[in-house]
Parts: C-alpha cells; sequence; structure tokens
C-alpha cells in the first residue's frame, strides 16, 4: 500500500499545443479510495494512464510511496488495472485461476497458496477452490478475476470507467461492491468515471477535472457544499444547481425582489454582477411578490416531494449553462403536498444558509 | 423501436434470422457449430448464404464501436476478422429489449489454437503460434493500434508453408492512437505474455499440452520474437559513410523478414563520417505482394516465399535466366502450379487452400525422395500425397468453435 502524487503532471499529445493533462497536482493517501471525474475529453483518463505508465509524462513527476515512477514500465511500477478483461481457464481449478500470474512472476508456491487463501477469504471463495470455474456461478467468476488482481498485492488499484458497459441497475449494485472491496482491503485506488453520481457515492475524495485542468479535489460534501468554481458548481449535483447572474447592490445582490445578502468583503471582489448559485432542495417558494418570479412549465412528483422546473418570468435573466436554443430550467424542489400546478407563478429565493456565490468572469467562489 | 442493420454490403437474408430471440436460445438448425467452453459473451456461428458468419452479442455501442475498429484496421491493411454487420433496436417478443449484435465474416481456413491442440501436432507448435502472434503484434502496434486483450483465443491462425499467420479477431478493448507509447507497447506485451502462459497452464491442465516444456518458458517467447522484430524494424543503425552498402543490407534485411521499406530516413552528423539510418515506414507481406504481382495468386508470406523458390527453381532448370520474370511466372503458372492444384479432387478441397497443398506437396517430395533416394517428379508426389496424406487431415475451410472462455466485466449477479 502506499500515497500516490501527481507533481505538476503534464502530458501534451505529439502535435498537440493544448495539454491533455495541464500541471495535476494531487496527493491521495495511503487506503484513499479517489474518483477522478469529469466530462468526456477533460484529461480523466489520461491522468490514470499517466500513473499506469501508459502515456509519457512530458512535464513533472508521478510518485508512488517514496519511489518516484515517472519513467518506469507499467509492469514495473507495482500497480494493477482492474477489471480488463481477465480470462477464465476451464481446465484449471479456481486456485489456480486466481494464483497463475504470480507463477509467471516467479512467486514460491507456499507464498502463492497463502495469498489465494486470504484472497478467497475476503472474496467468500473459500470452499469453492478446489473446483473448476465451470461449477461456479456468474457472480462468483467475476470474483475470482477480482482475485486475480487482489493476489498481486499491488500497491495501487487502478479503474477505468469499470461500470460504463453495465445497465443501470446492476451498475448501482456493482458500485456498492466495489467500495465496500475496496474498504476491506484497504488499498489505495484510482477510479476513473464520467458519472458525477458514481463519483459522489464511491470516493472518500473526489478530482473533478476540465480541459486538463484540476478544478477542485475534495470529500463528496464539500464538494457539494463549498464548490470552488461554476464548473463545479455545475458538474457536481443531480439536477444541477441553478446559476443565475444578478446586479449587485447594497449589501447584496437582488433575487428578484429578494435581496441576497452577501459579505462586504465578497462583494468588494465581485464587481457590478455576480452569480448567484442555489441547488434545487434550497430554494424557498412564496406564493406572495418575495423572490425572483417563475413560470411553472413541468412538475415532477416524486412521492415525498416533487421537482418543478420553470423559467424566470423576466426574459432578461436567462439561467447560466443555457445553450443556444436550449434554456436551463429554473428547478425548486417542493413539499409533496404542496405542489404547484403548470403554468402557476411562484416566486423563489436562495435560503440564506446555503447559497453559493461566484464572480462573473472568473467564476472563482466568492462567497 | 425498430429492428436495425447496419452493413458496408447488406445481405436481406441477415433480415431472416431470429432476431427476436437471444442469441443463447437460437434453434440448433441454424447454427454451424455447437457452443462449447465458458464465453464472456454470447457467440454463435451461422450458416447465411453459403457463408459462415460469426455473431456477437454485446451492447450496441460496443458493437458500433468494434465494427468501426475493424473497419479501420482493415483500411490499415492489418490483418483481422472482416467486419460484416451490426444489429441494434432488438426486441424479444414479450416486447423486452435485447442487446445489439456484432457480426463478422468466418476466417475461411483459419483456426482457433484450441482446435489445432485437438488434432496431433508437430513438436513446437507453441513456438509457431506465439512467432505468428508477435508478427501479427508488431504489425498492430506500428500502425498505432493498442490491443489490450492480446491472447492466443483473441487470435486466429492460418497454415502459411509450415508456420501459421496470425489474425486479429476480438477489437473490443482496442484503441487506434496516432502512434504507441512505449508504456503502451510494453503493457499489451505484458498482457500478452500472461494470457499466453495462462493459455497454455490450463491446456497442460487439460491433458492437451503434449510438449513436456513448462508454459512459463514458452511464454516469454512473445516478449523475446516481438522484441527482435520490432528492433529490427524500427531501430536507428549508425554506419560510416565509407560503408553505405550497410543502407542496402538493411533493406535486404527487412524484406528478409517480410517487410518492405516504404520510407527510410538517412541523416548524416556534423562532420559527415557517419550516416545514421532509420526505417520510418514499412509495409508487411513484401513476399506476397510480389508473388500476387507475378501470377495473381493471393497467398501468405511464407507460402509465398516457398512459391517464388519454386519459380525460381523452375527458371534456373530450363535455364531461362535471359526470360523476363514475368513470362517465367507465367509459364510456371500454367505448366505446374495450376495443373497440380486442379488436380485436387472437390471432396478434398476443403481440407487445405491451395497455396498450403502446393507447400505441402514441395514438403512431400522432399520426404519421398529422402526415403526413396532418387529424385521424384512432382506429378508423381502428388499421386502419392493424394492417395496417402491428403484424405487423413481433417477439413479446415470451416472451423468454428466458441473459443472464448473469458468473463462478462463485473457481473455480480449473487
Amino acid at each position: 500500500m502506499a500515497t500516490v502524487k501527481y507533481d505538476h503532471a503534464t502530458r501534451i499529445y505529439p502535435g498537440s499545443e493544448v495539454p491533455a493533462v495541464d500541471k495535476l497536482n494531487i496527493e491521495i493517501h495511503d487506503g484513499e479510495f479517489l474518483v477522478v471525474v469529469g466530462p468526456s475529453g477533460c484529461g480523466k483518463s489520461t491522468a490514470l494512464r499517466m500513473l499506469a505508465g501508459l502515456e509519457e509524462v512530458n512535464e513533472g513527476r508521478i510518485w508512488i510511496g517514496d519511489r518516484d515512477v515517472t519513467n518506469l514500465s507499467p509492469k514495473d511500477r507495482d500497480v494493477a488495472m482492474v477489471f480488463q478483461n481477465y480470462a477464465l481457464y476451464p481446465h484449471m481449478t479456481v486456485a489456480d485461476n486466481m494464483g497463475f500470474a504470480l507463477k509467471i512472476a516467479g512467486v514460491p508456491k507456499d507464498e502463492i497458496r497463502k495469498r489465494v487463501l486470504e484472497a478467497a477469504k475476503i472474496l467468500d471463495l473459500e470452499p469453492y477452490l478446489e473446483r473448476k470455474p465451470k461449477a461456479l456461478s456468474g457472480g462468483q467468476r467475476q470474483r475470482v478475476a477480482m482475485g486475480r488482481a487482489i493476489v498481486r498485492s499491488p500497491q495501487v488499484f487502478l479503474m477505468d470507467e469499470p461500470l460504463s458497459n453495465l445497465d443501470a441497475k446492476l451498475r448501482v449494485q456493482t458500485r456498492t461492491q466495489i467500495a465496500s472491496l475496496q474498504r476491506r482491503l484497504g488499498v489505495t485506488t484510482v477510479y476513473v468515471t464520467h458519472d458525477q453520481v458514481e463519483a459522489m457515492t464511491m470516493g472518500d475524495r473526489i478530482a473533478l477535472l476540465d480541459r486538463g485542468i484540476l478544478q477542485q479535489v475534495a470529500s463528496p460534501r464539500e464538494m457539494y457544499d463549498k464548490p470552488a468554481n461554476l464548473f463545479v458548481a455545475g458538474f457536481i449535483g443531480s439536477p444541477a444547481m441553478n446559476l443565475v447572474a444578478l446586479p449587485v447592490s447594497e449589501g447584496g445582490a437582488d433575487f428578484g425582489s429578494h435581496k441576497v445578502p452577501i459579505e462586504r468583503e465578497a462583494l468588494e471582489r465581485a464587481g457590478k454582477t455576480v452569480i448567484v448559485g442555489v441547488r434545487p432542495e434550497d430554494v424557498e417558494v412564496r406564493q406572495e411578490n418575495d423572490g425572483l418570479e417563475i413560470e411553472v412549465d413541468v412538475v415532477e412528483e416524486l412521492g415525498a416531494d416533487a421537482y418543478v422546473y420553470g423559467r424566470p418570468v423576466d426574459e432578461r435573466i436567462v439561467l447560466e449553462g443555457s445553450e443556444e436554443g436550449g434554456e436551463r430550467p429554473f428547478i425548486a424542489r417542493v413539499d409533496g403536498r404542496r405542489v404547484p400546478n403548470k403554468g402557476d407563478r411562484i416566486f423563489v429565493f436562495p435560503k440564506a444558509e446555503h447559497l453559493h456565490v461566484f464572480h462573473k468572469e472568473s467564476g472563482e467562489r466568492l462567497f | 423501436m425498430a429492428l436495425e442493420i447496419t452493413a458496408a454490403r447488406p445481405d436481406p437474408a441477415l433480415l431472416d434470422l431470429p432476431w427476436s430471440v437471444p442469441l443463447e436460445e437460437w434453434p440448433e438448425e441454424l447454427l454451424a457449430a455447437f457452443p462449447r467452453g465458458i464465453s464472456r459473451h454470447v457467440v454463435r456461428f451461422v450458416r447465411l448464404s453459403g457463408r459462415v458468419l460469426a455473431i456477437k452479442e454485446i451492447k450496441t455501442e460496443l458493437a458500433r464501436r468494434e465494427y468501426e475498429m475493424l473497419r479501420n484496421l482493415e483500411r490499415l491493411d492489418l490483418p483481422c476478422v472482416e467486419p460484416f454487420a451490426i444489429v441494434s433496436g432488438r426486441v424479444s417478443q414479450d416486447g423486452q429489449p435485447l442487446d445489439g449484435c456484432l457480426i463478422t465474416r468466418h476466417l475461411q481456413f483459419s483456426l482457433p489454437y484450441r482446435a489445432l491442440y485437438s488434432q496431433s501436432l508437430r513438436a513446437g507448435t507453441a513456438s509457431r503460434l506465439i512467432d505468428a502472434l508477435a508478427v501479427l503484434l508488431v504489425r498492430l502496434h506500428l500502425a498505432g493500434f493498442w490491443w489490450g486483450d492480446v491472447s492466443l483465443s483473441n487470435t486466429l491462425f492460418r497454415r502459411d508453408a509450415g508456420a501459421f499467420a496470425a489474425y486479429l479477431v476480438d477489437a473490443e478493448t482496442g484503441e487506434l492512437h496516432h502512434e504507441l507509447t512505449d508504456g503502451q507497447r510494453e503493457h499489451d506485451l505484458e498482457i500478452a505474455r500472461v494470457n499466453i502462459a495462462g493459455e497454455l497452464m490450463d491446456l497442460e491442465a487439460g491433458g492437451l499440452l503434449q510438449e513436456d516444456r513448462d508454459p512459463v518458458e514458452v511464454s516469454e517467447r512473445i516478449m523475446t520474437r516481438y522484441r527482435e522484430l520490432w528492433g529490427a524494424l524500427t531501430d536507428t543503425e549508425i554506419v560510416d559513410t565509407g560503408e553505405r552498402w550497410r543502407v542496402d543490407d538493411r533493406i535486404r534485411r527487412l524484406n528478409a523478414l517480410g517487410f518492405d521499406v516504404g520510407e527510410l530516413a538517412m541523416t548524416t552528423d556534423i562532420d559527415g563520417s557517419t550516416i545514421q539510418i532509420q526505417p520510418k515506414v514499412v509495409d508487411a507481406g513484401h513476399h506476397s505482394r510480389r508473388l500476387l504481382r507475378l501470377t495473381g495468386i493471393d497467398a501468405r508470406e511464407n507460402q509465398a516465399r516457398r512459391l517464388l523458390n519454386d519459380l525460381d527453381s523452375y527458371r534456373a532448370a530450363l535455364q531461362r535466366q535471359g526470360d523476363s520474370e514475368e513470362s517465367v511466372a507465367f509459364d510456371w503458372l500454367r505448366e505446374v502450379y495450376e495443373p497440380l492444384v486442379r488436380s485436387v479432387p472437390p471432396e478434398l478441397r476443403r481440407k487445405l487452400e491451395p497455396a498450403e497443398f502446393f507447400h505441402e506437396l514441395l514438403e512431400h517430395r522432399w520426404y519421398m525422395s529422402e526415403r526413396e533416394q532418387r529424385d521424384i517428379p512432382l506429378s508423381e508426389v502428388k499421386e502419392d500425397y493424394l492417395r496417402n496424406v491428403l484424405p487423413t487431415k481433417p477439413d479446415e475451410q470451416a472451423v468454428v468453435g466458441v473459443d472464448t472462455v473469458e468473463m462478462p466485466v463485473i457481473v455480480w449477479d449473487d
């Protein structure tokens, strides 16, 4: 087991001027489960492959424990890419299927037996060690394949979108199992995904990348409660945070007719306009004139609560992240027993204690 | 959702296959072979319009991706199975959506390694298979293709004048890059090595491996053969300005390995005393291209080498060194090759391809001559071979078998 450190690690593909990964700095703790997340093309897979030794590091260094692995070949790094296509061999016993790669690596027989037994205990495969794979269920076979990675006892597990080929139900099931297995093994793990829900539910910490640049690395809670910038605010959370550009006035910003108080120190850095963010569950809804007036377009009933999708009545106010031809709706979560109707007009404003304020130009968090 | 079939050359007969039934439950009368082994995906072989197709049930996006990848490999002239069609929008009879299908054409006269091991084998078969796989891997890597799942099971082999030629079968994990890094190549090589060792150990455990060499030791051959070939094809060589013949020599060595040099970079150092040479573009198939140009015979590299040698002997024997190569080749084809190949009775033609049959005849002539201590004409050799040898060989035109023994990528169903 070991720590992993990206130290200004940069990858520039031949023929490209823009780095695919740009001066990445992350320190991953021993035993930590770090999820690297971001939209397609953000450099997350490249970052993982740099650690695996599959992509060159053009600038900066990568450390595993106290070893500088920047120029080591993949097999000398003591990392395991898990969930690659593992074959199971029909004539070999489960024990041999799990341990044969160690034989290739020249590990003595007694040591192989010991490690296979340990892995089998963790994976609940002990009673099946002398059987052939054919006698196992699909899930047990899969665990044998997992066992192949475990017996190598690598310093780091690497997983690149391992769930992307599964259907939604299996994905939910499997991600819990991977996370709990990782915790039992305590092996430092770097896991790449494009799915922010996977990131939020699995990782000890999340690193969010956009266009090769690290946006924030933090625990899921911190990422959600204190996004470092507009990009993080818009990416983490489903449904997404409402982000509205508002004029700055004395002591705050005007959320329609509702004054949103903003600290003086933040306001001083802000300029004339700020972007105010509010998550759907942090929206206060009023019937009387207090806040931004919204016309309700769609109501999604979920039982205990409901999501209201609408748009500002004042057409000059457009939500951030809207694209040509596709305006982003304002989304509010409301009590399932007090749901407005389609076509109703309601007034909304953010709860003061869950307010996010960002700089209009730089996108940095102000408050 | 409507059933959609995408194919470069669509065959309407595809529509008659029972797409609303999960592949696993297709009726046996449709299948060209019975499935066996444990497979990662459901794969079935089906006869359709006189050809054999391999159908793999897989998520539609993956099917599409692999289809495109195989098309790209085809365009790059790399040896792989031929993509035939993608089927998407499948729905079961009770309205449930089904996975898509990737259809590839079965490669005639190709053999899965397991089928080879169920025949009685010549010594050193494992080594010859690995040599063929090393050539394939080098060619894929030169083109920027990272395979990600190199193994004997993901490869098909065709006989090639006593050796084998390897073809990529499964491109599911592959990625096409502008150029591969050393790390990517090493990773593929490590995967190959572990998979080959595993596959040979499995044959050993099943009592199918007749060689008594240790599988781990045999599997190391992929590393050495790959590195030798990669080095020969890509290394920079420094020669003295006075030794310019060594430039030609390098080209000849590459030809002997079966490669043509498309581009060779030469640079001199500052004082002009040495030249650096490095092949930049190399194309496999040096001999098979030459044979094709001279005779129109489409053969594999070693077969072509063998046939060209025979052509050269023919020319020497008739003392026609003064005639153009083309006219001699024309006569050789008409007088030697075609009559022999045509004489194979139809019921025996499913056993070997014509060029391999010719190679076998040349081998058989050598054995007969040894035995009888005299020169034996090919017509006599042919009679003996057709009577005593060919009928004992298995039919190899359409050997199919579900051969992968892999796992679903993470399915915990219990």
